[in-house]
């Protein structure tokens, strides 16, 4: 069963797969991204928050006066600055443009520090980052207005803590959605394509005579596709009524004339004296039933041709075939006083083995059985089971292969040396050796011990 | 008069001169070839115990021990980089200016890692006890009147009875001691209470000290009636005996003091201070701490024990009162309250 | 026997027809369905000899038919199609037995025999001569009560001359009908069968006589 193969450029499952992943990873990536980002923008704000209310507090606590600024640091300005983690804080007071307390050296924002309300920097200092709240307070002093300027400022380890944290949880949240993503998209992949494989799966099932148009229900992408078979179909079984029509009819109209001859020659046989015609006329028969048969034979082959490339059908009891083909013979060998001994095992042969093939091989072995046997004699078939193959011999006491290789037998028109005065057309053995190669099964024929012929086909169960 | 001095002082302090910083004592345990150096406030013959459980441990490991006064220990880091592996102070605020300023190493080990959250700060200051701040009162001093057990009723004692507590309370000098300051910086946060106390002794000329063990002397010998702001467990340890005196742990609140350690950046075996500090917190060492030198280890549950018991905070609050102009702000009000014309 | 035969071609119709006539068969012959219908309604028939394709329709479906009347006439089919591939089909349909055209008709009668054997309700066909009684479809001699298996050949010899006892007949006239006509055989085969049938018949009073120089006859002694 040489069914060739379509060639594949890729597959849409995984391509599907694969476009679905790469979404999945998109919108993964863009999930950690921006998780982080709102997550970084949320600790940021935090920060400021609590920088800035710090900030502010200390600011509100300046106070002019004669002496020059009173600068009060309230504890829980710094106190709270521990809140969220612990952080180094730093601090710096400037009234105008002197450092009054804090830390001299921390960097003073590029802008000018105005305002009720705190700006915020990001500075290095000490080998650390550093956010920095700045505020302003003018403030009198001796009657004059004094500008102070309040810088708070904390390093930023808890909160790159924090961003590291959630950065990791936004990780693993991506990574989780594309964990789900990927299994979905393997779901949505297979659900997607379930119809085209259900369909093709109902196809492949059809037998080899079912050339129904389809009519499944599918999906309307499937449409198209379902149309453009269904009429494939149709013309393949136009094709296929023409063809058969045709060799029908041929048949008909050759084998009918052949049959009218043949009548006729039988009959003039009949009334036939002298021995001149009645040779002549036999010859005539003769030559009618070798055209015949080469006609026959040939249709046969091309039938089991055809047939071969079809699966095979549900298993066959090929015992009960077997039994059924040796009673329709027997009319034939007995015309020749030829006994056909059957030989079956008790329970039924189950073959996965096309009917058609399966007969065709078996009344070949059979009619050549009976046509190079004499007559009087007897062929024996017998089907065994042994090994897990069922073995079906056909075995007779007729005139042998002769010499020569039994393996050239089987080739197309190929007929023994010993067989000219019997009608054949050396097809019946190629039809067995294409249906056994067909069916899995082997073919052998030898001669049989004793005198004659013994043909054997096994195949696996 | 007193407040010329103080300012002076304190005028001192903070122009901090270039001179070498002030040891009280120095000492060296063993003579193994690997040589560690401390820096603490404790006393040595408080920490001998510990020093020689930690050389059973380490014998070739000799230990320099060098006792300075808080301020001190914070000059000879801060200013002059002194090379010590460990530094270990009760003047919580200094020890937290050093950390916040970049003095010290980080640390981590199961150690620290073991110790509650309120017990350090960052990977760089580690408590190694907890001392309630408590005041010792004597029975004697008091007599016929009811032992205060919140500052509410010292003061109402105190400023009832001025003519019998006259020159005979007496508390911490903030403007000598570090710790003193700091028990005065927290008191002044924690409540109002504290101010009105401060004006209640300074109208009954109190004795400023400069030291716990002072007070308890002053205490034992009845010069004291009443010692405010002394740290828990020298006054226990001291006063054990004594029908005497009595230790009160004030009902509103009790500071608890944590002697903190830090690794300095100018040390030259920072290793051996980690091991000798990761020494300290281990089970050996807080019991030998407890134990031995007398100084509770560090026990969370333990605080939960005293409702009133409140470690101060290691945060950076504590940065506050050591800002020169806070510091100046409070002495000055400090001493306008104590020190009363 | 009486056959029906229903073939639309003509000659090969007329020529179906005598041959069988030949062997002593009565054929009556339809060109169309519709012509079989009405032979069959006035006439009772061993057998029908059926063609498929059929102007008035198709053969296998008046098999149907023919099964679904219940009528019990056996129908061989005579099929111009490849043998594999109808075989199934026109055994589904209720066929007795096919044969592909052309056919032989000694297999033809061989064939006929056989779905009337198979048929065992078909009438008595006995035939006696002397003390013999013989019975074509169960393939036996009794001779004086006693019976004897025959061979095929061997009962198609006896079979034509007990039909005609007396009647000489010619070797060649035997050879046709007793041997296929496309068969290669040997000069003597007749002989040897006319030796065999003697071997069967012996002790009865029936016997094989040989007419020198031009055949064989069954006559009583
Ligand atoms: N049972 C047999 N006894 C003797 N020879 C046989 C036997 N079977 C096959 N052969 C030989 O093998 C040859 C090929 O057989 P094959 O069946 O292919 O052709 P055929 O019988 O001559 O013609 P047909 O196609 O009509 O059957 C025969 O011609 C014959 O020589
Ligand atoms: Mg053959």
């Amino acid at each position: 069963m040489s069914t060739r193969r379509a060639s594949a450029t890729g597959s849409i499952r995984r391509r599907l797969v694969v476009q679905l992943l790469v979404v999945a990873a998109l919108l993964s990536g863009l999930l950690y991204l921006s998780v982080r980002t709102v997550a970084a923008t949320a600790v940021d704000t935090t920060q400021d928050g609590i920088l800035g209310a710090a900030t502010v507090f200390i600011a509100e606590e300046l106070r002019g006066g004669e002496q020059g600024v009173s600068i009060e640091i309230p504890y829980a300005a710094f106190s709270m600055l521990g809140a969220v983690g612990q952080d180094r804080v730093f601090y710096r007071i400037l009234v105008g443009a002197d450092t009054v307390t804090g830390y001299g050296d921390l960097p003073l924002p590029d802008w000018v520090v105005t305002g009720l309300e705190p700006r915020f920097y990001t500075v290095p200092y000490q080998g650390a980052e550093l956010r920095v709240g700045a505020v302003a307070r003018s403030v009198l002093v001796d009657g004059a207005q004094v500008s102070v300027t309040v810088l708070l400022a904390q390093t930023r380890t808890a909160q790159q803590t924090i961003s590291r944290q959630m950065a990791n949880r936004a990780a693993l949240l991506g990574l989780g959605f594309f964990v789900v993503a990927a299994i979905l998209s393997m779901f949505t992949a297979r659900s997607v394509l379930r119809p085209l494989s259900s369909l093709a799966q109902a196809l492949g099932r059809r037998g080899p005579q079912d050339l129904r148009p389809v009519d499944r229900a599918v999906p309307s992408e499937l449409i198209p596709l379902i149309g453009a078979l269904n009429g494939l179909i149709s013309r393949l079984r136009a094709a296929l009524d023409r063809t058969e029509t045709f060799i029908t009819e041929a048949a008909h109209h050759v084998r009918t004339p052949l049959a009218t001859v043949r009548a006729q020659a039988e009959i003039a046989l009949r009334q036939a004296g002298d021995d001149d015609t009645r040779t002549s006329l036999r010859n005539l028969i003769r030559a009618v039933d070798n055209s015949a048969r080469s006609a026959g034979q040939l249709l046969d082959h091309a039938t089991v041709v055809y047939r071969s490339d079809q699966r095979a059908d549900a298993p066959l009891d090929i015992a009960a075939v077997l039994a059924d083909m040796v009673e329709g013979y027997r009319p034939t060998a007995t015309l020749r006083d030829i006994d056909l001994h059957l030989a079956l095992p008790d329970q039924p042969v189950q073959l996965a083995v096309d009917r058609l093939l399966f007969e065709s091989a078996v009344r070949n072995l059979i009619d050549n059985a009976v046509k190079y046997s004499s007559p009087d004699a007897a062929v024996d078939v017998s089907l065994t089971v042994a090994a897990a193959r069922a073995h079906l011999v056909v075995a007779d006491r007729g005139r042998g292969i002769g010499q020569g290789a039994a393996s050239t037998l089987t080739r197309r028109f190929t007929r023994g040396s010993n067989v000219s005065d019997v009608v054949g057309s050396g097809l019946g053995l190629t039809i067995v050796r294409d249906v056994a190669r067909a069916s899995g099964g082997q073919f052998d024929i030898s001669p049989r011990e004793g005198g004659g012929t013994c043909a054997s086909l096994s195949f696996p169960l | 008069m007193r407040f010329t001095i103080l300012s002076a002082l304190a005028a001192l302090w903070l122009s901090a001169p270039a001179a070498a910083f002030e040891i009280e004592e120095e000492t060296i345990f063993g003579d193994g070839p690997v040589l560690i150096s401390v820096l603490s406030t404790t006393d040595t013959g408080v920490f001998a115990p510990l020093i020689a459980a930690y050389q059973a441990q380490n014998p070739d490991v000799s230990v320099r021990y060098v006792v300075a006064n808080s301020q001190e220990v914070y000059r000879a880091i801060h200013d002059e980089a002194a090379a010590f592996d460990l530094v270990i102070s009760s003047a919580m605020d200094l020890q937290m200016k050093l950390a916040n300023d970049g003095f010290g190493r980080a640390h981590d080990s199961d150690a620290v890692a073991a110790l509650p959250r309120w017990a350090r700060w960052r990977d760089q200051l580690f408590a190694v006890t907890q001392e309630p701040v408590v005041m010792v009162a004597s029975r004697a001093g008091f007599d016929g009147l009811g032992l205060p057990q919140t500052r509410a009723e010292l003061v109402q004692v105190l400023r009832d009875h001025p003519e019998r507590f006259a020159g005979r309370v007496g508390t911490y000098d903030p403007v000598r001691s570090g710790a003193g300051y700091l028990f005065a910086t927290q008191d002044a946060r924690q409540s109002d209470t504290s101010w009105r106390l401060a004006e209640v002794m300074g109208r009954l000329d109190p004795q400023l000290y400069t030291a716990s063990s002072d007070m308890i002397t002053a205490i034992q010998n009845g010069e004291l009636a009443l010692a405010y702001n002394v740290v828990g467990p020298y006054a226990q340890a001291r006063l054990a005996g004594d029908p005497d005196a009595v230790v009160i742990l004030p009902e509103d609140f009790t500071h608890v003091l944590l002697r903190t350690a830090l690794i300095p950046t100018s040390g030259e075996a920072p290793d051996l201070g980690r091991q000798f500090l990761d020494f300290l917190l281990s089970e050996a060492g807080q019991q030998l701490l407890s134990e031995a030198a007398g100084l509770p280890r560090i026990s969370a549950a333990d605080l939960a024990d005293g409702p009133a018991l409140r470690p101060i905070r290691l945060d950076p609050g504590l940065l506050v009162f050591v800002d020169p102009i806070m510091r100046r702000r409070f002495l000055d009000e400090w001493t306008a309250a104590v020190v009363q014309p | 026997m009486r056959f029906l035969l229903v073939e639309d071609n003509p000659d090969l119709g007329q020529a179906v027809k005598s041959r069988l006539s030949l062997d002593g068969h009565g054929v009556d012959w339809a060109m169309s369905l519709a012509e079989a219908e009405e032979h069959l309604a006035m006439a009772k028939y061993d057998l029908i000899l059926l063609d498929i394709m059929l102007p008035d329709g198709d053969g296998r479906d008046f098999l149907a038919a023919h099964r679904r009347a219940r009528r019990d006439t056996p129908v061989i089919v005579m099929t111009a199609r490849s043998a594999v591939s109808d075989r199934v089909a026109l055994l589904d349909t209720g066929a007795d037995d096919y044969v592909t055209k052309p056919f032989d008709f000694a297999e033809l009668e061989a064939r006929v025999r056989a779905v009337l054997r198979r048929r065992s309700g078909a009438a008595q066909t006995a035939l006696t001569f002397a003390d013999l009684t013989f019975d074509p479809l169960a393939a036996t001699v009794a001779v004086g009560g006693e019976t004897r298996d025959l061979r095929n050949r061997e009962l198609r010899l006896l079979e034509v001359l007990i039909a005609a006892p007396d009647r000489i007949f010619s070797k060649d006239h035997l050879h046709d009908r007793l041997l296929s006509a496309s068969e290669a055989v040997s000069d003597n085969a007749i002989e040897v069968y006319v030796g065999r049938l003697r071997k069967k018949l012996e002790g009865s009073t029936a016997r094989i006589e040989t007419v020198r120089g031009i055949g064989y006859r069954l006559t009583t002694t």
